[in-house]
């Protein structure tokens, strides 16, 4: 594996052309060996690139990225210069993960900790059942957005879908464009100085420039939190 | 916390349904009508005072077709038995062939259900995992992740991959022995979990990250993938992240078992778990538990098709779960074609779920007071969702949790789980075999027109199955 390699440096190649997401994979989990840098060539829409990462190593990929790319990342660097799939950074913990155009269904889901940045639009359910990290999305978020997200924080720069934030626990939501809907429990709240520095400080991670005066605050109401025959709950 | 707002003074109190406990004069014409008996009448008084559906604990309670409907046909002239107590045979269990570089051996094919922590104390989780490891077979997390004393004290430990995902991290992927992805459990298929707020305590919360004392309603669906063609991928990813080392398993409430079955098969697992109706939950609406799902008698057959349908019978491991107590419970699902049991509720009871006591300090306590305080009686008890386990089995309480010490707990339920392991071994030997796994479905006879159909038994005494010819001979 590491003879098909092009080593400069501390940097290595993968070419999904001639070897394997597993060769990739298996690397990335072992001794680095001093690596941090590795570049991955052709992905052409590969599926589990470079999952289960547990080391600071920074990941470069060249091209469009299938489903679950940088999935359950602890503590790596993973870009994908270009599309991905669904489940982006799904279950992070740590790290950083970025796209630099859309992301599929399901960006972010579960992630507990860690930054993701998504520098186009978001599909469907971005953020679903977040349990901790920070999302920033330069475009729009689909519908059904931070559905169930239980902690962290998402910033949508464009606008969000139907049912935005449906069923929040603890997380919070700014959003600088039009909400097409709000989900069950969510609800529109004013924005205090601690939510706009939490705006300015994401914006500034994932480099993007506008006013953090511009975004509008989403939590929860907390009245689905306990059953109540009264709150004409229907579940 | 989970008072209903709405409740008024027209709900009977627990136990005082109509005329329970009184003896009617003898001049009354009571004709009770089958429609609307008084448990039926207790259920709509109970729903119109509260305005909100029951939810309890444990499984389906009412009388359904089960292995109690499958007799042994042991062995005599026609077929050769085994020594009973001298001749060897064999329980050693491989789960996880199929794409797995590590399966997992077992010395039973009995292994312990995946039950969370928040449903049940830090104690019993531990004292199962002692209990599983005394024994060579394996125990699993649930809902909410894996805590340390589960890992520590369990050799070999499947670690479930919930639609919650709570507390589900890489680290303890890591240092999972197998990863369980569940789709649904028998007791609510297409439910999600429940945790109710009096067991959301601040450790449950922190693992869970939810708020202290939320109503915990789960995600019925996974947040990341859709349907079969989206889990191939998922567990491939599993796969890349444990180096392939790992084996996955993907669990389903029994329903549509056959497609259900096939479906995981085909997404790549190593192993399929059916858990059928009368599996058992910590919480869930009544009426999911009673009326949504199929036996697991129905389950086990339709499972055992779809494995033959696509020739990967000895490829992919079948678990059977729902309802299996004893270890003739254990040889039956093993003749019809499972290649191993998981256990719940029998586990629960063992640790004393229901005993009328609990011990401390080597004495027996009586628990009957606190059981009547829950308008129940033991023997009756299905409150887990409560979280006031009288026997401090399903508690978070940390008195209530004290109850139930991680030694004696293990040594019951290794107890338990080594008689079933001898029933098991025993009537393998009655019918011939050296090794469990070589019942088979020959050695059964069904005792009911129902089981013969759902199983594809003969009815004892004939070779009739239902829908499979006429012949009564």
């Amino acid at each position: 594996m590491v003879s098909a390699m092009k080593e400069a440096g501390r940097r290595v190649v993968f070419d999904l052309e001639r070897q394997t997401v597993r060769d990739l994979n298996q690397f990335l989990h072992g001794d680095l060996g001093g690596v941090d840098e590795v570049a991955v060539e052709n992905p052409d829409g590969a599926h589990n690139i470079a999952v289960g990462l547990n080391a600071p190593v920074r990941v470069d990929i060249d091209g469009h990225a299938g489903y679950y790319a940088a999935g359950m990342n602890k503590e790596a660097t993973v870009v994908v210069h270009g599309n991905a799939g669904p489940g982006l950074g799904e279950n992070m913990m740590s790290g950083r993960v970025e796209v630099s155009g859309f992301a599929s269904g399901g960006a972010g889901a579960s992630a507990h900790g860690g930054l993701l940045i998504i520098r186009g639009d978001a599909g469907l359910r971005c953020g679903i059942s977040l349990k901790g990290g920070d999302i920033v999305v330069g475009g729009d978020v689909g519908s059904f957005s931070a559905f169930m997200a239980q902690a962290g924080r998402m910033v949508v720069c464009g606008d969000a879908g139907d049912g935005l934030g449906d069923s929040l626990y603890e997380a919070v939501i700014y959003v600088r464009g039009e909400i097409r809907s709000l989900g069950a429990d969510a609800r529109i709240e004013p924005m205090t100085d601690k939510d706009l520095s939490a705006v300015r400080e994401l914006l500034a991670a994932a480099d993007i420039d506008h006013p953090p005066g511009d975004f509008k605050r989403i939590a929860s109401a907390r009245s689905l939190y306990h059953w109540n025959a009264d709150a004409n709950q229907t579940y | 916390m989970t008072t209903p707002a709405a409740s008024d003074s027209n709900e009977p109190p627990a136990g005082c349904s109509p005329l329970a406990g009184s003896s009617p004069p003898e001049n009354l014409q009571l004709e009770e009508s089958a429609s609307f008996d008084r448990q039926v009448i207790h259920y709509i008084q109970r729903a119109a005072a509260t305005g909100l559906y029951e939810i309890r604990g444990l499984g389906a309670k009412r009388r359904l077709p089960h292995f109690d409907d499958l007799v042994f046909l042991g062995a005599s002239l026609s077929r050769y038995p085994l020594e009973g107590y001298r001749e060897k045979c064999s329980s050693t269990t491989i789960l996880g062939t199929r794409f797995a570089k590590r399966p997992i051996e077992l010395a039973m094919p009995i292994t312990i259900a995946g039950m969370s922590f928040g449903a049940l104390s830090a104690n019993v989780k531990e004292a199962l995992g002692r209990a599983a490891t005394e024994l060579g077979t394996s125990t699993t997390t649930g809902d909410g992740g894996m805590t340390p004393e589960e890992r520590r004290s369990s050799k070999t430990l499947v670690y479930q991959c919930l639609p919650s995902r709570y507390g589900f991290n890489p680290d303890d992927v890591r240092k999972a022995d197998a990863i369980e992805i569940v789709i649904g459990q028998g007791a609510k298929p297409g439910g999600g979990g429940m945790l109710l707020g009096q067991k959301v305590s601040p450790r449950v919360a922190a693992m869970r990250t939810l708020p202290e004392g939320v109503d915990q309603r789960s995600a019925c669906r996974h947040p990341d993938w859709t349907g079969p063609d989206d889990l191939t991928i998922k567990i491939k990813e599993l796969r890349e992240i444990t180096d392939w080392q790992t084996p996955i398993y993907v669990k389903v409430g029994a329903t549509r078992v056959f497609h259900d079955v096939k479906l995981a098969v085909h997404s790549g697992a190593d192993v399929v778990v059916v858990d059928g109706m009368q599996g058992g939950t910590a919480a869930t609406q009544w009426a999911f538990i009673e009326h949504v799902g199929i036996p697991s008698l129905a389950a086990v057959r339709q499972a055992v098709d779809a494995l033959e349908d696509l020739n990967k019978k000895d490829e992919v491991q079948l678990i059977v779960s729902g309802g299996i107590r004893t270890g003739a419970d254990v040889a039956k699902a093993l003749a019809l074609g499972a290649d191993a049991v998981s256990i719940g509720q029998g586990v629960l009871v063992a640790l004393g779920c229901n005993s009328a006591s609990y011990v401390q300090d080597g004495k027996h306590v009586s628990a009957e007071a606190d059981y009547s305080k829950l308008g129940t009686a033991p023997g009756f008890c299905h409150h887990c969702q409560t979280g006031k386990c009288p026997v401090g089995v399903t508690t978070q309480d940390p008195v209530l949790e004290q109850r139930l010490q991680p030694v004696v707990g293990a040594r019951r339920v290794r107890n338990y789980l080594k008689t079933l392991n001898m029933e098991l071994t025993m009537i393998a030997r009655a019918c011939g075999k050296q090794d469990v796994h070589h019942l088979e479905r020959e050695d059964l006879a069904a005792l009911t027109i129902e089981a013969a159909a759902m199983a594809r038994i003969p009815l004892a005494g004939t070779s009739w199955i239902p829908g499979h010819g006429s012949s009564l001979d």
